[in-house]
């Protein structure tokens, strides 16, 4: 069998920052959650108009029931994560501190899977898009964006490469780590569906540097077989942050630029998560779509921190008391960089929700800002070149919409590389998201 | 439970403003120690008092417009060690202890604090130092001696009033590393090229402005005087090497971009030859960083950049 060559990236990432990777999670194996009484699914979990409920108060639903759905074109169905009764439907509080619907289900712990389920074959592009949608699957990297949408492309502006994006550049989550480690024959036959039914012809596997095992993993399995042409290829990044953000990626890996308001499309690229594919094959193979997600359970306040898979819907207070984990002061959904801190530890968990945090002590207090000493490190570090000291003065000034647009605000895609090398603490990402919403307010008017 | 529920990111670099401070004052550190060697225990004395008194004015100003105090942050230091370096080891000492009070006080304070001022605290509190005591701004103790206010001919002298016929008294070594008449901490070249190595490699600052600072006042007065020796007499000697290093370079009244910066060095060191060639004073770096930092927000105007994933 043939070695494969690892790729190089084609391109230094602009700015960006180093950051301790805190990988604590990296080698446990992922543990199944106990069994908790309710879920609850809120009927917005990705980017799109929100879902119209199916069922009303006291049906039955099974594992993998579809229980909300909409004609609207972007959109991604939501399934049951438990067998149970509906048991209300009802306004809730999301993680992210959104308001939305949501369908309460009583979970009667028989975990029957819904009898419907079967197969889905795919012979075509149609098939695997409508696969896609089917599963309710969503842009699991955190983004939520419906990947139906994103495959559904059309012979005037086709793709030549899919990247899988395995970097996982946010420190402490290792859910896409654990998915290649446990999975590599998901990701794989997942990989094979997309490139053959989307035609397209080159598929680069994007894994940071510091997870050398998966690496490795990939490295031995890619040489399979049914790889004739050797046209999946590994890249090793390296591991800076943020590597794993779409645009960057693109970037390092084949030096493409997809500028404001283009999508990766545009330049011949469609880039998905490496759990995103993995799960397609999976509802593929079995007909059982988006119903559980791995978590990332860690930080200083967790006493046993560990991957977890959790039915969607599980209230984070019941994943937090599984990893032992009861005394906290700030829990985040997502990485330390770019995740949100909740309010609410009731709130549920969402498809697109890769990680929980949750930090006791001075980790968990936010720094008080000093006054900015134009040092511009902020400069230096942003991967989209902007100057985040002068937004955030604009902001703070009340210079308006039109100031904030010539300082290409809405270009930022709030990694947060700003404010954490602030030597002076300022609160420039938070800024410049204000920004973005003033310059999106004057553009309805 | 109430939970912290700030925005993203959660975490943040270790590097705070007053780290950066502490760079700055590890890189100033040997200029004192020499200085004291040159100039004795005096010009130790008169840096303890210009610290102190920055330091104290600073926490009593604050005290007294109700702000938090802001003294941890170290900036009111490194402007202490900055005025005293740019000093002559024999002033008064209460002239010194005003000199810092105008600068963390009036320059700093008065325009908002750390951030605000327009222009370098030191660098114009010399200015103000300079305008008032002229004659004690100048007279300079000769090195290693006991003595106390004499007035010696300081080389810089030599540089503005005798264009082309420089050398004489002056071996390059002694003007390199140091051993001459002068402020406090101007005198050695050798100790402000290693503090700025130091601060250039710890990333405090970007070699820009000094390099082009001291590179054109260089090939300048090389223009103008034809003189090759004198040339590096002229950077070597005076307060261009301190001016350029610790004093044009720092952030709150210098341009961030890179092109901002390299006009702003090369401007500071016209000016700084204009002055010493045409004006009649012996010196003209702080009124050269003085300007430039007046220029500062013009230059800021010129745009840099464009968005990274704009350009073509």
């Amino acid at each position: 069998m043939e070695k494969k060559e690892i790729l190089s990236p084609k391109a230094k990432i602009p700015g960006g920052i180093t950051l301790s990777h805190k990988k604590n999670t990296a080698e446990s194996e992922t543990v199944r959650i106990s069994p908790v009484k309710t879920v609850i699914l809120p009927l917005v979990q990705h980017i799109g108009a929100p879902c119209e409920p199916l069922k009303k108060v006291g049906d039955r639903v099974y594992i993998g029931t579809k229980i909300a759905d909409s004609d609207k074109p972007v959109c991604a169905p939501i399934f049951s994560s438990v067998s149970g009764t509906v048991k209300k439907i009802d306004m809730v509080t999301t993680a992210n501190g959104n308001k939305c619907k949501a369908i309460f289900i009583e979970n009667d712990f028989s975990d029957e899977k819904d009898p419907d389920l079967k197969p889905f074959i795919v012979k075509n592009k149609d098939d695997l898009v409508k696969a896609a949608r089917e599963c309710g699957l969503v842009g699991l990297g955190g983004a939520g964006f419906p990947t139906h949408i994103k495959l559904n492309i059309s012979k005037e502006k086709p793709a030549d490469t899919l990247i899988i994006n395995a970097a996982e550049c946010e420190p402490y989550i290792t859910t896409d780590y654990r998915e290649c480690m446990e999975n590599p024959k998901d990701v794989l036959e997942g990989i094979y569906f997309v490139k053959e039914m989307l035609g397209i012809k080159n598929c680069i596997i994007a894994v940071e540097d510091n997870k050398p095992k998966a690496i490795k993993l990939f490295y031995d399995i890619a040489s399979n077989v049914r790889d004739v042409n050797n046209e999946i290829k590994l890249l090793k990044l390296k591991s800076r942050y943020p590597q794993g953000a779409e645009k960057v990626l693109i970037y390092t890996a084949l030096k493409r630029k997809v500028t404001t308001n283009k999508l990766p499309l545009d330049v011949g690229v469609i880039v998905m998560n490496v759990t995103s594919v993995a799960v397609l094959h999976r509802f593929i193979k079995t007909g059982m779509p988006l119903v559980e997600k791995r978590v990332t359970v860690d930080g200083n306040a967790v006493k046993k921190p560990q991957n977890v898979m959790c039915p969607i819907g599980t209230p984070i207070i019941d994943i937090l008391n599984f990893a032992q984990c009861e005394d906290y002061d700030k829990v985040l959904f997502g990485g330390p960089m770019m995740g949100g801190a909740i309010e609410d530890v009731n709130a549920p968990l969402i498809k697109q929700n890769n990680a929980i945090l949750a930090f006791k002590g001075s980790l968990a207090k936010p720094n008080e800002e000093t006054p900015c000493i134009r040092c511009a490190k902020c400069e230096g570090v942003c991967p989209m070149r902007l100057r985040p000291r002068e937004i955030a003065f604009a902001v703070e000034h009340n210079e308006g919409a039109d100031v904030l647009k010539s300082l290409n605000a809405s270009t930022c895609m709030e990694c947060g590389c700003c404010t954490y090398i602030c030597p002076a603490s300022r609160k420039l990402t938070q800024r410049i998201h204000t920004a973005k919403q003033i310059i999106r307010k004057a553009g309805n008017k | 439970m109430k939970l912290y529920a700030n925005n993203s990111p959660h975490i943040s670099g270790k590097e705070k403003t007053h780290d950066i401070m502490l760079d700055v004052i590890i890189a100033l550190a040997p200029l004192g120690i020499a200085g004291t060697i040159f100039f004795g225990f005096r010009a130790l004395l008169v840096i303890a008092v210009c610290v102190a008194s920055a330091v104290i004015g600073e926490y009593l100003f604050n005290k007294a417009i109700k702000k938090e105090t802001t003294i941890k942050d170290l900036s009111a230091v490194v402007t202490g060690l900055l005025l005293a370096y740019n000093l002559p080891s024999a002033i008064p000492l209460w002239i010194a202890a005003l000199g810092s009070l105008i600068a963390v006080v009036i320059v700093k304070g008065m325009f908002g604090g750390l951030g605000q001022n327009f222009a370098n605290p030191a660098i114009t509190a010399r200015i103000i130092l300079m305008v008032s005591f002229p004659t004690l701004m100048s007279s300079f103790t000769p090195v290693f001696s006991n003595t106390t206010v004499v007035s010696s001919a300081t080389p810089i002298k030599e540089i503005g009033l005798t264009y082309g016929s420089f050398g004489g008294e002056y071996s390059m070594l002694r003007l390199f590393l140091g051993d001459y008449a002068g402020c406090i901490g101007e005198t050695s070249a050798l100790l402000i090229l290693l503090g700025g190595i130091y601060l250039v490699l710890r990333k405090v600052i970007s070699p820009i402005i000094p390099l082009s600072f001291i590179g054109t006042t260089f090939l300048f007065t090389f223009i103008l005087s034809g003189n090759f020796k004198l040339s590096v007499a002229a950077v070597l000697c005076g307060g261009v090497m301190l001016g350029a290093v610790f004093m044009a370079t720092d952030y709150v009244t210098s341009p961030t971009s890179n092109l901002g910066k390299l006009i702003f060095g090369v401007g500071a060191g016209i000016i700084t030859v204009l002055i010493r060639s045409f004006g009649n004073l012996p010196e003209g770096v702080s009124y050269s960083i003085l300007l430039m930092n007046l220029f500062t927000p013009l230059i800021e105007k010129i745009p840099s950049r464009k968005p990274f994933f704009e350009e073509a």
